[in-house]
């Protein structure tokens, strides 16, 4: 018995290293997209708008494959260099509420869409890949969904996503250049958590 | 004084494109914007006639129509525009893009039901989208500023010079009988913006300028379908105090887009559209 117990656990501890393999990127994409969309697709709730259902959802999905710090510094461009940490950190978390509240409501509107996968242009040594799908609806022009992924050591994280040739992320620096220069940093955090405030208001009135 | 003004503009542009190119915005002014003033009003105007008239109207059509009926709809608008897609893809240089439009306009007009089915796209013709703007842009004609139409919307200079040929070469619009034509026309557009309806919560919450999110939106997908989907990226470091480093990104794509950059125009100082070409554009009208 105790052979078997300690046979087990070491083929358990053999199988870890191979477990903690990096997903290939297209293959991560895939397997998210597709669980989260199954989810959707069965769900009446989220269906229907449940704002905190989906939030939770998205939450335990998808926001664990996204480097939100990599997001905010290609939003807030050139001035990201003369934020403190602090407020490195301040904007980090203002831009992910932000981002998380508003593109979580679009998945409420998935229906009948079909994801087509397109093929991965990359070398086994890239450290940043595109992936690039195309969703397709019936009637419809289809849209061309991109994420970029790099590679860093907790595998690949997303940290853009580029509808129909246009960074979801860097559409945002015009915008918060434009705040940076009336009110500074400190101007683009209090904007941005004014919003989300706004956001969380109204969903809890509705 | 218009003459003394000119060149310091022109330098003034000059100085501006490259620092837009080493990446470094230092005019307070949005370049790719000279006419907000006139912009914003009228992109309020028109957002209230979308609110009064056009959102209500397509909310109404999406929830009377079924399912079946919107594809029915939107196959047979997407399928006039065939013929004029394909005259621009070969005017663009690509007879075999051409040649698979007119193929798709064929098939599916007759055994798609004068186009109410779309047979072709898994017969494997996929459906491109050209107009005269982006033929204009492959031969060279720079963007010129952005500017917001009333009730067209956000074009571009050169686009919105390319729309009056583009709306009479899409079959749709040029019907000669005149309350079919009309009604075709109104159902196009109700179709087309019912089809955004889901885009506008999004929308209205994710940015605090719709204004600026729109144009930016706008102008970055315009550059994507001039370049046929293979528009070039590049990813800034804005982590370190040195200059920013470009990293070794989508080699292929951008090897890709540097091709055709060239193809479109040799003696632009930079890929159009990021810089340097809309800024003389600007300068000299």
């Amino acid at each position: 018995m105790k052979a078997l117990i300690l046979g087990f656990s070491l083929s358990l501890a053999a199988l870890l290293p191979a477990q903690a393999a990096v997903t290939p990127p297209d293959d991560l994409v895939r397997s998210v997209t597709g669980e989260v969309l199954e989810i959707v697709r069965s769900d009446r709730d989220i269906q229907g708008g449940d704002t905190a259902k989906i939030l939770a959802l998205v939450d335990e999905k998808v926001l664990p494959h996204f480097n939100f710090r990599r997001m905010t510094m290609l939003a807030v461009g050139r001035d990201w260099r003369q934020a403190t940490p602090e407020q490195q950190a301040q904007l980090t978390d203002a831009f992910r509420t932000l981002l998380v509240r508003t593109y979580s409501n679009a998945l409420t509107q998935y229906r009948d869409q079909v994801i087509e996968f397109r093929p991965l242009r990359a070398g086994a040594a890239d450290t940043t890949v595109q992936v690039r799908t195309e969703v397709r609806q019936p009637g419809a022009q289809p849209v061309a969904i991109d994420y970029v992924l790099e590679r860093t050591d907790a595998g690949w994280k997303v940290f853009d996503v580029i509808v129909a040739g246009v960074s979801l992320v860097t559409n945002y620096r015009g915008t918060f250049t434009q705040e940076v220069r009336t009110g500074g940093i400190e101007g683009l955090i209090r904007s941005l958590e004014n919003r989300n405030r706004e956001l969380a208001e109204g969903a809890a009135r509705s | 004084m218009k003459k003394r003004l000119l060149p310091i503009l022109r330098a003034g542009a000059l100085a501006c494109g490259v620092a837009v190119l080493s990446g470094c915005a230092s005019t307070p002014r949005n370049p790719d914007d000279p006419l907000e003033g006139f912009n914003r009003a009228m992109f309020t105007f028109n957002e209230s006639v979308d609110k009064a008239v056009l959102k209500p109207v397509a909310q109404g059509y999406d929830y009377v129509a079924p399912k079946p009926v919107k594809i029915g709809v939107g196959n047979f608008f997407s399928n006039l525009a065939d013929p004029w897609i394909g005259l621009n893809n070969m005017l663009q240089g690509k007879p075999a893009e051409a040649l698979s439009d007119w193929m798709r306009f064929l098939f599916n007009s007759t055994f798609g039901i004068v186009g109410l089915l779309d047979i072709a796209t898994p017969a494997g013709l996929p459906k491109h989208d050209e107009d005269l703007g982006q033929t204009l842009a492959v031969w060279g004609v720079g963007e010129g500023a952005y500017v917001v139409l009333p009730f067209l919307g956000p074009r571009t200079v050169r686009d919105a010079a390319a729309l009056p040929v583009d709306l009479s070469g899409n079959q749709a619009w040029r019907l000669d009988h005149v309350s079919t034509r009309n009604a075709f026309r109104a159902l196009d557009v109700v179709h087309t913006r019912a089809g955004l309806l889901g885009a506008d919560r999004t929308l209205e919450e994710s940015t605090f300028d719709k204004y600026a999110y729109l144009r930016d939106f706008y102008l970055q997908n315009r550059r994507y379908k001039v370049h046929d989907g293979n528009p070039p990226i590049e990813y800034e470091d804005f982590n370190g105090a040195a200059a920013p480093v470009a990293p070794p990104l989508l080699a292929d794509a951008a090897a890709a887009s540097v091709g055709r950059l060239e193809l479109i125009d040799p003696t632009a100082p930079g890929p159009p559209g990021n810089g340097p070409g809309l800024q003389l554009e600007v300068t000299k009208r």
